[in-house]
Formats: structure tokens, C-alpha cells, sequence
């Protein structure tokens, strides 16, 4: 008979390799996966994380493409780890960023044609503050009437989503433009648009909020108390309890800080990179945040990584699908890849497989 | 694959790269699907175009696609890509990739942008095409109306937007003409394609006493759920008979593989143009899966009919007098709609009884 046995101590170097190793794991299945295709893998292995960055033809366009892509994940990343850390479950963080950016973009449909330097501080402060109040209901859910978190947080999404799919065909239409659905592109509203800081480098607000986050949520996990509150809760629950940190406003501030950042992305993106409200304007950056989260350790600096990471594998994705007519699927198989291996390594981290003799007592 | 036929390739790629003249440059064709090309649905039959290129030309084309590219940044970064990789001609083939195919345009005059069912043409290097699914519409609304037993017909549409509304209007036209006592049921699915939310609309049309599902949205799953509950169905995209034999009565085909074909020839020869097109049954871009037996021949001869008035132009689909659903009149006797408004259609005909949602 088989059975599971936790292991006392965990290695810790072990914690910090598994990421290294599940890529490389992902790199020799993924491989295999596209051989089996009948694809080059050496070159499709290539194309997914080497040419963005440094092919001649299409790394000066893909590298400011990679800061575009990751900056969402890690902003909203470095939020959910926070929640993570304590053991409190943030699955809604789409949600967060869909009610963000129809926050932000709403501020600035409601200001057009007027131009004005308020406008888009006014913006920042209604996306963070969207994103706040639709991650305050599964907190408050909660802590009333003791919800799970999970599940009111994730089907919140889809609640989200129709709201976003009413605002793209109704109040948020483009008048101008007749019957289609979707905003006006805040690309081509001056005060709205949150534009490249240099010009072709990716580098706009949300980016540099991205970087604040990491720097900000890093002192915080290490040096403030609320962060030893947050490590203490994950931890031991009960301990926590005795040493006087309230469940429930540790499970306000984790929602609160998650809701804030995750508004905060969606906000960034309908102004900058998306430019539009339209119906499918949420491409799924709060669940790949959730992998990002995991891949980094629930650790600031590690989600940057991470996130450049999971960046790289969609521009190079794209590419290999380009380039050897990989299929679609291929590359999200090759993406959940990384999240399974790497789950795999930790499970062996964390546990050991024992045999014993005969049925147990 | 040994080092000495890497270095063979090689040497033999650096000739025919640095020998232009030696052999004809293949046509790069990029194509970009909303969806996967599995979805036997709008992006697959993009695809189908893009394969009868392929026949068409041969060695003289290459053809690349990327699917799943979702609207907006990853839309202009996967078309910029495909710029970047050397391609002639790109095809984007979702009206909300419009405003990302101008930026893109606008970066590379050289390459010529296609946009099927776009409404941005800012820049000379992009042309717009579409189809007149309406015509297709009102022969399969008058089919429905023949053949409803119980006089309701379910209808599973995708977003409020004038494309929709527009087929559901020809649809019910149609249907009315020939069947007065005729109602059209509505559920919006909110989505193009979402097939166990398909499904669940045609499970509740069925159940308000619907006998025929029609739908304007791309999965099988209506039909499949109509197969089963047996009651009839119209295919969308393409012919999607093999999943519903029995209840598959025809159903609107997209054919692009002329168009395709067309303009990729056009920038073989050099003689590509902008253009602003919007093609039929006429030209050929709509066209219909095979009549299912179960449609009484007379309707059949019924059906060519009004396919071959369509397609020479003798009858349009939008004919007066029609009213609007508030009973303000539309078309006067006689009057045929013109494409602009029935391109910005926000209103339903009088006769159906629900409202456009909000």
C-alpha cells in the first residue's frame, strides 16, 4: 500500500530550483509534444523563448510586446500573492480587472471631448477604486455570513463579464460609429490615453505601477507587520489568532490590496495597450495571474520573473504558431505545462511517498 | 540529421535567398482566426479559404495563420508579427480587429491588410469585405416558415449588433410571408461561440414549443440538441449536416476561397486595390448546405427560386412595405432598403414581439 507522508522539513533550496526545474521539465514534454506533431522541436523550443528577445527580425518589436503582456500578470500577481500567503483565496481577480477598466474608461467616456491633466489621475483613482469595492463583496461575504471566497470571487467574474458585454453594446457604445459594438478608443482621447512614457519601449504607467507593487509589496512582506501578519495567518491560523490578528480584517486588507491592483491593471490596459471597451476585452489575465503567483513563489521578486516568464511564452507562442503552424492548443497544453510540473515538484517537496505493509489500524 | 546535410541546407538556403531571380518568390498569405479552425463554425470556414488558396497557387504561396488571437493589444501584436515575418498579404478575419489592422497598416504601407466584416478603412492599404448573410436569411426564414408545424421558431442569437438583428429581421420577413401565423422566439447567448450555452438556448426554445432552431452563433450544439429532441435546425458557416443528419435542413455556407483567391492574385500581379466590398449569393460568398429530404420538393423549387431571384437581383430581401416594430412605417410599397441602413440596424420589423435587449 501506498500512502503520503509529509515531510518535516521541506527543503528549501528545493523550494527556490523547482521553478528552474519545472521549466526545464516543461521544455523536454513540450518538446516531445511538438515532435509528436511532427515539428521541429529544437526550433519551436527556439521560437518560444529565445527569438522574442533576441531574433534580429522580430526582437526590437516583441521586447517592449513583453513588458505590455507581463506587466498586467505581475501587477496583479503581486496582489493575489499577498491573499495567497495567508491562505485566503482571491479567484476573482478578472472580475477586479474588468470592473477596473470599466471604471477608468467610464471616468474618461464621461469627461470626452474635454481635455484636461485630471483627467487621467481621476481615472487611475476610479479604476483602483472599481477594482476595491467588486473585491470587497466576497470579503464582506465573508466575513458576515461566512461564504467561501472561492467561489463567490470566481463567479463574480462571469457576473463581470456580462456587465462588460452590456457597457461594450450599451452605455459604453461609440456613438460615432453605427451599430458596432465597443467604446471609443481612448488611444485617440489625449487625456485619456496612457501612452508609451518614451516612445516604442512598452513602458507606460502600468508598467511603472507594476514595479511600485513589487517594491511596495516586498518591504511590506518583509519589514511591516502586516506582512508578518499575513506569513503568521498562512501559516498557523491558530497562532495568529492568539497573537491578536483579526481573520477579518486581515481577509478586508488581502481582498482590498488584491482588488486595488487588479483594478488598477484593467484600468492601465483599456487606456493603453486595449485602448477600447469591447466585449472580450478581458483575455484572462486575473487566472494566468494565479499561475504567475505560484510560479513566483508568492514572492514580489519572483512573480517579476514569473511574469516575464508566462509573457515570453505567449509572444513566443504566437511565433511558433506563425512561423511552424503549431497548433493554438499546443501552446496552452505547452503553458499548462509549466503549472503542472511545477505543482508536481512541489507536491514531491512537500511530501513523500511511503510504502507500507499491509492495511493501517 | 547530420551536421553535413545542416551545412547542405544551409548553403542551399543562402543560395536561393541571395539568387532572387533564380526562382519566383512564394506570396506570403497571413490569416488571422477570432477562434480555433476547429470550430466548424466562421473561423473555419476562413480557413477552408485559406486551404483553396493553397490548391489554387501552390508552390507559388505560402499561407500562415494564427487562431484564437483575441481582440485588441494581442490582435496588433500578432498582425505586427506577421508583418515582421514577411508577409504580402494579411487577412483578419474579426470586425473588432479594426482599429489594431489600421494602426498596423499604417506602420507597413508596403503589406496590403484585408479585414473581413471591418468598418475602419483609414489607411490606402486596407480593404474591407463582407457578405450579405441577410440573403441566406430570408431563404432559410422562408424554409421555417413552410415547414413549423407549430408555428414558433427559436432563434439563438449572439450580440445585439446591426449584423444580427438584420438576419433576425430577413429571417422573420420571410417566415411571415409565407406563414402569417408565424412567431419568432429570441435568446441572446451573449457569445459567438459557447456550446453548452447554445445548447442550454435551444433545450429552453425547444421546450416553449419551438420546431425549428435557427442560430446565429457558430457551435453545432444547437443542432446536435435538436437532433436529439428531434426537431429541425439551420447549420451556420458551414455545412454542419454530418453532426445533425435528420435535423440539419440546410444552413447559410461562408464561401471566402473566391475572394481569397481574387486578391492574393491581385498582389501576385500587382494590381491590388483597396476596396469596399460587400458580396451575395450573387457573387457567390453566401451559399447553402445541401437541402435536407425532408423539405418537400415543391418548397425546394420554392427555395432555388428565391435563390436565383436573389442572386440576379429581381428580389431583395427588404422589399416594402415594411414597418418598423413600433408601427412607424420603414419601407413604402416597393422600396427597397439601402445598405447603409441595413448596415447600422437597430431596430426589429413589426411582428416580432420581444425587444432588442439593452
Amino acid at each position: 500500500m501506498i500512502r503520503l507522508e509529509k515531510r518535516l522539513a521541506p527543503s528549501k533550496r528545493a523550494q527556490y530550483l523547482n521553478p528552474f526545474l519545472a521549466v526545464a521539465l516543461t521544455m523536454i514534454a513540450g518538446g516531445l509534444m511538438f515532435a509528436a506533431l511532427g515539428k521541429d522541436p529544437i526550433a519551436a523550443i527556439r521560437l518560444i523563448f529565445f527569438d522574442p528577445i533576441f531574433s534580429e527580425q522580430f526582437g526590437s518589436y516583441s521586447r517592449p510586446q513583453l513588458l505590455i503582456k507581463s506587466a498586467p500578470l505581475i501587477l496583479i500577481a503581486v496582489g493575489l500573492a499577498i491573499g495567497f500567503r495567508a491562505g485566503i483565496w482571491n479567484i476573482g481577480a478578472e472580475g477586479q480587472y474588468i470592473i477596473g477598466a470599466l471604471c477608468g474608461a467610464g471616468v474618461a467616456l464621461a469627461f470626452y471631448p474635454m481635455e484636461g491633466w485630471f483627467i487621467f489621475p481621476l481615472m487611475i483613482f476610479a479604476g483602483a477604486l472599481g477594482g476595491f469595492l467588486w473585491a470587497m463583496i466576497p470579503a464582506i461575504l465573508k466575513t458576515r455570513f461566512n461564504t467561501n471566497e472561492i467561489l463567490v470571487s470566481l463567479l463574480l467574474v462571469y457576473v463581470a463579464e456580462k456587465l462588460l458585454a452590456g457597457m461594450a453594446l450599451g452605455l459604453m457604445r461609440n456613438p460615432d460609429v453605427a451599430g458596432f459594438p465597443g467604446s471609443r478608443d481612448l488611444r485617440r482621447y489625449e487625456s485619456a490615453h496612457n501612452a508609451d512614457l518614451i516612445a516604442n519601449t512598452g513602458m507606460h504607467w502600468g508598467v511603472v505601477a507594476a514595479m511600485i507593487a513589487v517594491i511596495f509589496a516586498y518591504v511590506m512582506m518583509t519589514r511591516h507587520s502586516l506582512g508578518y501578519q499575513v506569513r503568521l495567518a498562512g501559516q498557523a491560523p491558530r497562532a495568529a489568532r492568539f497573537a491578536g490578528v483579526s481573520p477579518t480584517r486581515l481577509v478586508v486588507t488581502c481582498f482590498g490590496i488584491a482588488g486595488v491592483l487588479a483594478g488598477l491593471a484593467g484600468m492601465f490596459e483599456v487606456s493603453g495597450p486595449s485602448g477600447q471597451v469591447r466585449i472580450d476585452f478581458a483575455s484572462g489575465y486575473g487566472f494566468t495571474a494565479i499561475i504567475v503567483a505560484f510560479l513566483g513563489r508568492l514572492n514580489p521578486i519572483g512573480i517579476v520573473l514569473a511574469g516575464l516568464l508566462l509573457g515570453l511564452t505567449y509572444i513566443g507562442g504566437e511565433l511558433s504558431q506563425m512561423m511552424l503552424q503549431l497548433p493554438g492548443a499546443a501552446i496552452q497544453v505547452f503553458q499548462g505545462m509549466l503549472l503542472f510540473f511545477l505543482l508536481a515538484l512541489d507536491f514531491q517537496t512537500n511530501y513523500r511517498l511511503r510504502l507500507t505493509k499491509g492495511a493501517r489500524a | 540529421m547530420t551536421l553535413k546535410t545542416i551545412l547542405g541546407a544551409a548553403t542551399a538556403l543562402g543560395l536561393a535567398l541571395a539568387a532572387p531571380a533564380f526562382a519566383q518568390d512564394p506570396t506570403k498569405v497571413g490569416f488571422i482566426y477570432v477562434g480555433p479552425v476547429g470550430d466548424h463554425g466562421w473561423s473555419y470556414t476562413h480557413d477552408q479559404g485559406r486551404l483553396a488558396v493553397e490548391a489554387e497557387f501552390g508552390d507559388a504561396v505560402e499561407t500562415t495563420y494564427i487562431e484564437n488571437v483575441a481582440e485588441g493589444p494581442d490582435a496588433e501584436r500578432v498582425i505586427t508579427q506577421m508583418a515582421l515575418g514577411g508577409a504580402d498579404i494579411i487577412f483578419a478575419t474579426s470586425f473588432g480587429y479594426g482599429p489594431e489592422m489600421n494602426n498596423v497598416a499604417a506602420r507597413f504601407p508596403d503589406i496590403k491588410f484585408e479585414h473581413a466584416t471591418g468598418y475602419m478603412q483609414e489607411q490606402p492599404n486596407i480593404s474591407l469585405y463582407n457578405a450579405r448573410f441577410y440573403e441566406g436569411r430570408a431563404v432559410i426564414g422562408h424554409i421555417a416558415g413552410k415547414m413549423t408545424e407549430t408555428n414558433k421558431v427559436g432563434y439563438i442569437a449572439s450580440f445585439p449588433i446591426p449584423e444580427v438583428i438584420m438576419g433576425i429581421n430577413a429571417a422573420y420577413l420571410a417566415a411571415k410571408a409565407v406563414n402569417p401565423d408565424v412567431e419568432f422566439s429570441i435568446i441572446w447567448a451573449y457569445s459567438w461561440y459557447d456550446p453548452a450555452q447554445e445548447a442550454a438556448a435551444a433545450e429552453a426554445l425547444i421546450e416553449q414549443g419551438a420546431d425549428i432552431i435557427m442560430q446565429h452563433t457558430d457551435s453545432t450544439a444547437p443542432l446536435t440538441v435538436a437532433q436529439d429532441a428531434g426537431v429541425m435546425g439551420f447549420g451556420q458557416a458551414s455545412d454542419m449536416s454530418g453532426f445533425a443528419p435528420d435535423s440539419h435542413l440546410t444552413g447559410i455556407v461562408d464561401v471566402w476561397a473566391p475572394y481569397y483567391i481574387d486578391r492574393v492574385k491581385a498582389v501576385m500581379d500587382g494590381t491590388w486595390e483597396p476596396v469596399n466590398v460587400w458580396h451575395g449569393i450573387d457573387e457567390g460568398m453566401v451559399g447553402f448546405a445541401p437541402f435536407n429530404d425532408k423539405i418537400p420538393a415543391e418548397l425546394v423549387a420554392e427555395a432555388e427560386g428565391m435563390i436565383a431571384a436573389i442572386a440576379d437581383g429581381s428580389f431583395h430581401p427588404f422589399t416594402g412595405p415594411i414597418n418598423r416594430q413600433d408601427g412607424t412605417p420603414w419601407l413604402a410599397e416597393g422600396e427597397v432598403a439601402d445598405d447603409g441602413t441595413l448596415l447600422g440596424m437597430d431596430f426589429y420589423v413589426e411582428g416580432i414581439t420581444s425587444e432588442i435587449p439593452n
